[in-house]
């Protein structure tokens, strides 16, 4: 197939099919020989490949029969990769409060800026957040930038990209990390498109590859069943969002200090306007943030049984969470939905009552720190996954881990 | 008013499993449904064709089976459906399907006021298309939306964050993308089905809507998969019988003590 990003030789593929099986984009089919313009074979079919490709490779890797590769494109319109130095990381404030992934991707970002022999700097966006950019060099940053600006104050997807983008247009990172959070993941991708490069979302972990110096940004895909490496080889800079508690802190360290650079911001005619905010979920629900959460689901059996649960984080000093099921029925608001569908944890201890295990599930809490799972079905696949396992009645097994604690 | 919904086809990522001998993913029998998030997106903007009188439009980038998720659009009452296809889309990545939506949305004959899309795809999660797309058409975005109204040339929406949800307005036209809270999507009638099944649906290449070659595809694509493999397997787990409550719950608060975790 011309130009397609994936080159099939006709006269070695046999159409064994192994190849289908292993796309995860089902971007192969099988088709007649007699369909093409093909010389004669002792085989009937042949692999077809289709605009679903993404040229990931996976197919290259388990033909038996030498009969795929990858077209080597000459991408044209690169950046001049040596022109940009240094790592980035978006400190990310919410009224006036810088946010804990900040701190993590500080701490991942200064053991990048040192394997690439290069700075670290904080990029701070706010209002009167002088005595706070400061204090983002003890967290490892060598620079900030900081622009201390009202319009800043509050988050304006339209001011935040085009600042951000003329920042990097300025001085020309290499890398720039921000938080996959809500802000983050809202105006990251415009900066990319802006700065024309790649941007790698949610990944769950950042290295650099030894020989070129590349960022190797690896991150889950389909609801967490494979993981891919994605680089970013020709575009500067290569950018990537972080789930908040997937990457670990460092300590901060008083004693380091680091220049504060201010810059102006770049304001456009903000197109959306805040009317009103309200923080109505408070950090009962607030399940990102939690560092334990006790999960519900189908097992639960009713709405009235998440009291139960509740009793439990109570004493745990817990968020609630719960499975889709135990949302599809009503039995819980939707914000308190964990997996794919809902929101993606990470907490030091995940609790799941009655929750099976459906794979949407896993791909939302899966990289939690500890995972216990109480279910009554040995063969629940929760416990794939769980640390501790117990296999027994939530209803009594649950009030009682609440009497221990309340207890110790 | 002209809403325009993009969608993507996307695998059953609850059906997808994992051989565990070649560690590899099975795709056989794996059914293509539109992205969840979609269906809600496409929803909103049905309902605001039966409260406002909008023509909804429906564009999706992808091979010539995605056709099934475009017809299935239809049957639930979307007025026109539009396929983006070309082999020379193959292997886009963010930038690149942005940038290839953007040009199809360039390319309407009536322009639209609202351009509705779902928070994310179920199959990669990235959630950068819809502001990637508002970023090439220059317009406004409002992400994580979960309420939608329209007044005169504005819509007011209710945004969700973290910890709660702010009441935002932006004039139109705009770009937002919507969770899956907003609604409950419908299903096709009988008569929807009939008149999905007979229509044609249109077919645009690169070339359709004056795609520059270098910015679509595998060469417009500033990120490159180098690895695709199956995280390795949690080992270790320990159970623990819960015949007796008392005992199995003093067990598991020792080991949680144990580990420092309480």
């Amino acid at each position: 197939m011309q130009d397609a990003p994936l080159i099939i030789y006709a006269d070695k593929c046999t159409g064994c099919s192994l190849c289908l099986k292993v796309c995860p984009f089902a971007a192969l089919t099988l088709e007649p020989r007699a369909n093409f313009d093909l010389p004669e074979s002792r085989f009937k079919n042949i692999a077809v490949v289709n605009e679903a490709c993404t040229a990931c490779g996976a197919c290259v890797e388990a033909c038996k029969f030498e009969a795929m590769a990858i077209r080597e494109i000459e991408r044209t319109g690169g950046d001049d990769l040596t022109a940009y130095k240094g790592v980035w990381a978006f400190a990310e404030q919410r009224d006036g409060e810088i946010q804990d992934v900040v701190y993590e991707l500080l701490s991942k970002g200064r053991e990048l800026a040192d394997k690439l022999q290069t700075e670290l700097a904080a990029v701070l966006f706010g209002s009167h957040m002088k005595e706070k950019a400061a204090e983002l060099t003890h967290w490892g940053a060598d620079k900030v930038y900081l622009v201390d600006d009202p319009a800043l104050a509050e988050y304006s997807t339209d001011n935040y990209s085009s600042t951000m983008a003329d920042l990097i247009e300025k001085y020309k990172p290499e890398v720039v990390l921000a938080g996959a959070t809500s802000i983050g993941r809202a105006f990251i991708p415009r900066v990319a498109i802006k700065a024309k490069t790649g941007l790698t979302a949610d990944c769950t972990s950042l290295e650099i590859d030894d020989e070129q110096k590349m960022l190797l940004q690896t991150r889950p895909a389909f609801g967490g069943n494979i993981m891919a490496t994605i680089i970013c080889p020709n575009h500067r800079p290569q950018m990537a969002t972080v789930r908040h508690k997937v990457l670990k802190k460092a300590s901060p360290d008083a004693s380091r200090s680091g220049e504060v650079i201010e810059e102006a911001p770049t304001l456009t005619q903000a197109r959306t306007k805040i009317i009103e905010v309200l923080h109505e979920m408070g950090n009962t629900v607030n399940l990102a943030e939690a560092d334990i959460i006790v999960s519900g689901g189908r097992g639960l059996g009713g709405p009235e049984n998440f009291k139960m649960l509740e009793e439990l984080a109570k004493e745990l000093g817990a968020a609630v969470g719960a499975s889709r099921a135990a949302v599809d029925a009503d039995w819980i608001p939707a914000y308190h939905q964990v997996g794919q569908t809902g929101k993606t944890v990470c907490p030091k201890l995940y609790i799941a009552c009655g929750i099976s295990g459906a794979i949407q599930h896993l791909a939302g809490m899966s990289s939690s720190d500890t995972i216990i799972a109480i279910n009554k079905d040995p063969d629940a696949p929760i416990f794939d996954i769980a640390d501790i396992g117990i296999v027994g009645d939530i209803f009594e097994i649950v009030p009682m881990i609440t009497k221990c604690l309340r207890d110790r | 008013m002209h809403v325009v919904v993009c969608i993507k086809q996307v695998p059953d990522t609850g059906d997808v499993k994992i051989n565990p001998e070649t560690n590899t993913l099975i795709r056989e029998g794996v059914e293509s449904i539109i992205n969840p998030f979609d269906e809600n997106a496409l929803e909103a903007a049905l309902v605001l064709k039966e409260t406002s009188g909008a023509t909804v439009t429906v564009m999706t980038m992808g091979p010539p089976q995605a056709e099934s998720a475009l017809r299935e659009c239809m049957a639930r009452g979307a007025d026109d459906v539009i396929l983006l296809s070309d082999r020379a889309f193959a292997g886009s990545d963010t930038w690149a399907t942005s940038y290839a939506l953007a040009q199809g949305i360039r390319t309407l004959e009536q322009k639209p006021d609202i351009i509705l899309f779902g928070k994310q795809a179920i199959d990669g999660d990235t959630a950068q298309v819809g502001p990637g797309v508002a970023e090439f058409l220059d317009l406004p975005v409002i992400t994580y939306v979960r309420k939608l109204e329209v007044e005169g040339e504005t819509v007011q929406v209710e945004r969700v964050f973290e910890d709660g949800y702010e009441k935002m307005e932006a004039p139109m036209p705009v770009v937002l993308t919507i969770l899956k809270e907003m609604n409950v999507p419908r299903m096709a009638s009988l008569r929807g089905r009939m008149k999905a099944k007979k229509a044609e649906i249109k077919t645009w290449t690169a070339e359709h809507i004056k795609a520059d070659p270098k910015e679509i595809g595998l060469q417009g694509s500033p990120t490159k998969v180098v690895r695709i493999f199956t995280p390795p397997k949690k080992t270790g787990g320990v159970r623990i019988d819960g015949s007796h409550p008392l005992e199995a719950a003093r067990a598991l608060v020792e080991k949680l003590k144990e580990q420092k975790v309480v």
